[in-house]
């Protein structure tokens, strides 16, 4: 693809802390190339604020290769961007032309509260996992790879939901700030696996429960989680997290907080 | 939402197939026959105080997870994604079922309420045939049914899928079985619907 250099018009976000208002600053980047990631065009407009003794904005980011699930920029309305199952550092200049005017915001839900300009507080997540997100093994040498059968089609379909990187675009993406994919890749990957089963009535319940508890909207099958999801998570891992939940809610197994 | 979805949804089949019966254009015969059947018989009026529980029920929930949701997100985007992401009709289930309730009201008011009410009150039954010919001479009533009749089938496109999914059956086997059937229905049963309103109109129904 034609090398070219643009002038854009950026309207970011910007935030003290979660306990200001935000707002949106308007910044002109100049000779922006076409290679450079959308990340990387960030740096470079940083580098120009701090020559000019102004505030950097603040962003997260990490591996920048995608699998980190640590970048988060809702980039004209669009979780990590226009790209279908892409990251945002994963997310180049060559998407957009010479004279765009970009808006971009942070993720916005209630319960990932702004931290800092484009930075949310995404520990919700973890509080999550905590609930229900692990499995119970013995510690010391690891079993033999093939000491348990899986059946192929199961493994795949749990390696497809492992690859849930938990960055949060689908709460983002969702009209009603649900976090149900989230929470369904991860019931989903260990719920197909035989290492998955001691908890699993137990798991789905806990795991939604913290869910709301967080301050999470309610899965109302809209679907623009999927359509946004840089791993290309399915809503019928949705389907199954819901036949989790009932299958644990039928099983009469006690469960803390379950009514 | 989703169980008392599918309820309503059998309903709809049941209310679609009774009332169809004045195509056979018998002069309303076939049709009064099984309405009388249907107001009179002691076991479905008892179904009908359950769908009139699952109705409210509906409604209720609806609106309570549209209100919560709409809490979960204080400071909305600037930017929408919009239809780029998700259908508008996904989107617009409140809305959508806002206007079904207003239409519903208008239509219990105009049939089923003066009906119940003269059996109350020892009346007997309303000509609800002659009732049908009557109203769906004026030209907005019969708009107003259209109107609500198309709402009906948007909310059913993603209301029918919607339920199954609720339900965990959204699997890749079953996903497009349900899509499909959703589809077809939310398109065939609010044609009926409209057919009625439409062909007294016109003057098609003896």
């Amino acid at each position: 693809m034609q090398h070219y250099n643009m002038n854009l018009t950026l309207k970011v976000w910007k935030q003290k802390n979660g306990k200001t208002k935000g707002g949106f600053e308007t910044y002109p980047v100049k000779n922006v190339s076409s290679e450079m990631s959308f990340l990387e065009m960030f740096d470079v407009l940083n580098e120009q604020l701090v020559s000019e003794e102004k505030e950097p904005i603040a962003f997260d980011h990490d591996c920048r290769e995608g699998i980190c699930g640590m970048c988060s920029m809702v980039i004209n309305g669009r979780a990590h961007g226009p790209w279908s199952q892409n990251t945002t550092c994963q997310l180049h200049m060559r998407a957009y032309k010479d004279g765009d005017t970009i808006t971009v915001e942070p993720w916005r839900a209630d319960a990932f509260p702004v931290i800092k300009d484009l930075v949310v507080d995404r520990t919700g997540f973890d509080r999550i996992i905590q609930a229900g997100g692990f499995i119970s093994v013995n510690t010391g040498n690891a079993q033999d790879a093939n000491a348990l059968p899986i059946d192929k089609q199961k493994a795949d379909e749990s390696f497809a939901a492992a690859s849930c990187i938990g960055c949060g675009a689908c709460v983002a993406a969702c009209p009603n700030a649900s976090a149900m994919l989230f929470v369904s890749a991860k019931v989903s990957h260990l719920a197909l696996l035989p290492q998955g089963e001691p908890e699993r009535m137990t798991r789905a319940f806990n795991m939604v429960n913290q869910m709301d508890t967080e301050g999470f909207g309610s899965c109302t099958n809209i679907g623009a989680c999927e359509a946004e999801c840089p791993k290309g998570i399915s809503l019928e891992n949705i389907a199954r997290l819901n036949r989790e939940y009932i299958g644990s809610m039928m099983s009469g197994s006690k469960v803390e907080g379950m009514a | 939402m989703s169980l008392t979805g599918l309820f309503l949804i059998t309903f709809l089949i049941v209310h679609c197939y009774i009332n169809a019966q004045i195509f056979y254009n018998d002069g309303g015969a076939r049709f009064t026959e099984a309405a009388h059947f249907m107001g009179t018989n002691f076991l479905i009026r008892t179904v009908e105080i359950g769908l009139m529980g699952f109705l409210l029920l509906h409604v209720i929930q609806g609106l309570a997870l549209w209100s919560k949701n709409r809490s979960r997100r204080t400071n909305r985007y600037a930017v929408n994604a919009g239809s780029a992401t998700s259908p508008w009709y996904s989107r617009s289930m409140a809305l959508l079922g806002t206007l079904i309730l207003l239409f519903l009201i208008m239509h219990l008011s105009k049939f089923w309420a003066p009906n119940r009410f003269s059996q109350i009150t020892g009346n007997g039954e309303k000509d609800l045939y002659h009732m049908m010919k009557e109203e769906f001479q004026t030209a907005w009533v019969v708009g107003v049914y259209i109107f609500g009749c198309i709402s009906l089938g948007w909310h059913l496109v993603h209301g029918f899928y919607s339920a199954f999914q609720t339900l965990g059956l959204g699997t890749s086997r079953y996903k497009g079985l349900i899509k499909t059937t959703g589809i077809a229905f939310s398109i065939i049963v609010p044609l009926i619907f409209i057919a009625m309103p439409v062909a007294f109109f016109m003057n098609w129904l003896a």
